[in-house]
């Protein structure tokens, strides 16, 4: 296990440095996809990796993948991002739909082809509240169903094979009664609904709306209630693998910041310089993320078989808190990073630059904006008795 | 008042339910009829003030709130203490 995950973990440094790093500027200044890295990552096998291994893939735990997304986001943010929102919803299925014939098929797919998962949820009309949907899944009356969604938001959308697609579980539910549908080619069809995307970071990662169709087998629900598998893989995976991209975004801003400090001691030895005391604040602000990111992993694993303890109001502050956390602070990293650096990192043209990780790590708070989970977390801190 | 009927004023107050609670027997999922779990969270408060009692953290998951039957039988461990 342990040899297996090195090799894996080797894979995507050397995918991340040479195609990862290689294609970050221009995927960043053309905002366009990175085809490129992504096509590497499928080559490699990296996109299959959660799949089991007696099913072809690499049986890879939420651990394992957030420390490849943290190598991922070192180099490209936007292919970290891709890469960490295809595996939120490969989990989502092996997790919860293993045992159907039809996610059985699809998980062997995955480990095989590489398929690239998407994932639509937020809608025009509930905005970033992924505990409702409008849209709903239409039975046909044969078994078959069929599903429209004005999806607001579908990152990457134009690339994708498949989508995993939140939808009232009938033409009757209320908005809350929500199931997950696996949509896919050629009986997926996305229509983007905005013809431009230029946006402050994240550019690589295209989030724009699609009008989306779908028709299918209603063996392509997943059986599991949506609250459990959101509670239980969504949300901790969401937020665990988001958290250490964004860590490896800012331990890159860090690692460049450690460089110009070091040319400048190296001028002149024995005089420390100033911008070398702020470095040394910023790593310890780096460790406390570090920390509190392995801290909630190890409460994942420990928790993710029991349903009871991982659906507890503890569990799942701890899950909100650490992506709130790392959120804002890896942000700030990034920020102190440009400001102990100067003009060199303030220059989308040099070695040094840190504009597009200051840039991308802004999208942090407000993917699952913080102030949501923060209301969520200020109401179950008043039902907690106990810390 | 029976105390099942208590629940009830209760949730439909600070559930948000997406139907009328009359509609929702005792055993269905309060969660599919529309509650969030933020809204479970605001049930669990005026149920304590109503009650006088306090839902202790093994009782602190979904399922304790899933139905107004699940919260009955709580209620009644807890006011039996």
């Amino acid at each position: 296990m342990a040899d297996r995950f090195a090799a894996t973990l080797r894979t995507a440094r050397e995918v991340g440095v040479g195609v990862l790093g290689a294609h970050a500027a221009d995927v960043d200044q053309s905002s366009r996809f990175p085809r490129e890295s992504i096509d590497a990552l499928r080559a490699a096998g990296l996109l299959g990796i959660v799949v089991p291994t007696d099913r072809g893939g690499g049986s890879a735990s939420l651990t394992e993948v957030a420390a490849v997304c943290r190598e991922l986001g070192r180099h490209c943010g936007s292919s970290a991002m891709v890469f960490a929102m295809h595996q939120i919803q490969v989990a989502c299925l092996v997790r919860h739909g293993a045992g159907v014939d039809h996610f059985e098929a699809t998980m062997r797919r995955i480990a095989e082809r590489g398929s690239l998962f998407a994932s639509a949820t937020t809608e025009a009309t509930t905005g970033g509240d992924i505990g409702r949907s409008t849209c709903a899944v239409v039975p046909d009356g044969h078994g078959g169903f069929s599903l429209t969604k004005d999806a607001s938001v579908i990152s990457y959308g134009a690339d994708v094979d498949d989508v995993l697609v939140t939808a009232r579980a009938h033409p009757d539910a209320p908005p809350t009664d929500q199931v997950i549908v696996h949509t896919t080619r050629p009986t997926l069809e996305l229509r983007p609904t905005e013809s431009t995307w230029d946006a402050f970071g994240m550019r690589g990662t295209q989030s724009v709306g699609f009008q989306l169709h779908a028709t299918g087998s209603m063996s392509q629900v997943i059986p599991e209630p949506y609250a459990d598998v959101l509670a239980r893989t969504m949300v901790p995976w969401a937020h665990l693998t988001w958290g250490s991209l964004w860590l490896g975004i800012a331990e890159d801003a860090v690692d460049r910041s450690r460089r110009y400090v070091r040319q400048l001691a190296r001028k002149s030895p024995g005089v420390t310089p100033p911008s070398a005391r702020k470095l040394a604040e910023v790593y310890a602000e780096l460790l406390a993320v570090r920390a509190i990111i392995d801290k909630t992993l190890e409460l994942y694993e420990s928790t993710k078989a029991d349903p009871v303890s991982a659906r507890s109001f503890t569990t799942s502050l701890a899950m909100n808190s650490v992506k709130v956390y790392v959120s804002t602070r890896t942000r700030a990293i990034a920020e102190s990073c440009l400001q102990l650096c100067g003009l060199g990192a303030y220059r989308n043209d040099s070695e040094i630059s840190l504009t597009r990780h200051v840039r991308d790590l802004f999208s942090a708070p407000m993917m699952i904006h913080n102030d949501r989970l923060i209301d969520w977390g200020a109401t179950t801190l008043c039902a907690m008795k106990d810390l | 008042m029976a105390r099942v009927d208590e629940i009830r004023s209760i949730v439909a107050e600070y559930g948000r339910l997406g139907v009328d609670v009359g509609q929702v027997a005792d055993e269905d999922s309060l969660y599919s009829a529309g509650m969030t779990s933020h809204a479970s969270v605001n049930v669990m408060l005026a149920l304590e003030d109503h009650f006088d009692v306090e839902f202790p953290e093994r009782l602190l998951h979904r399922s304790t709130f899933e139905s107004i039957l699940n919260l009955d039988q709580a209620l009644a461990e807890l006011l039996d203490q």
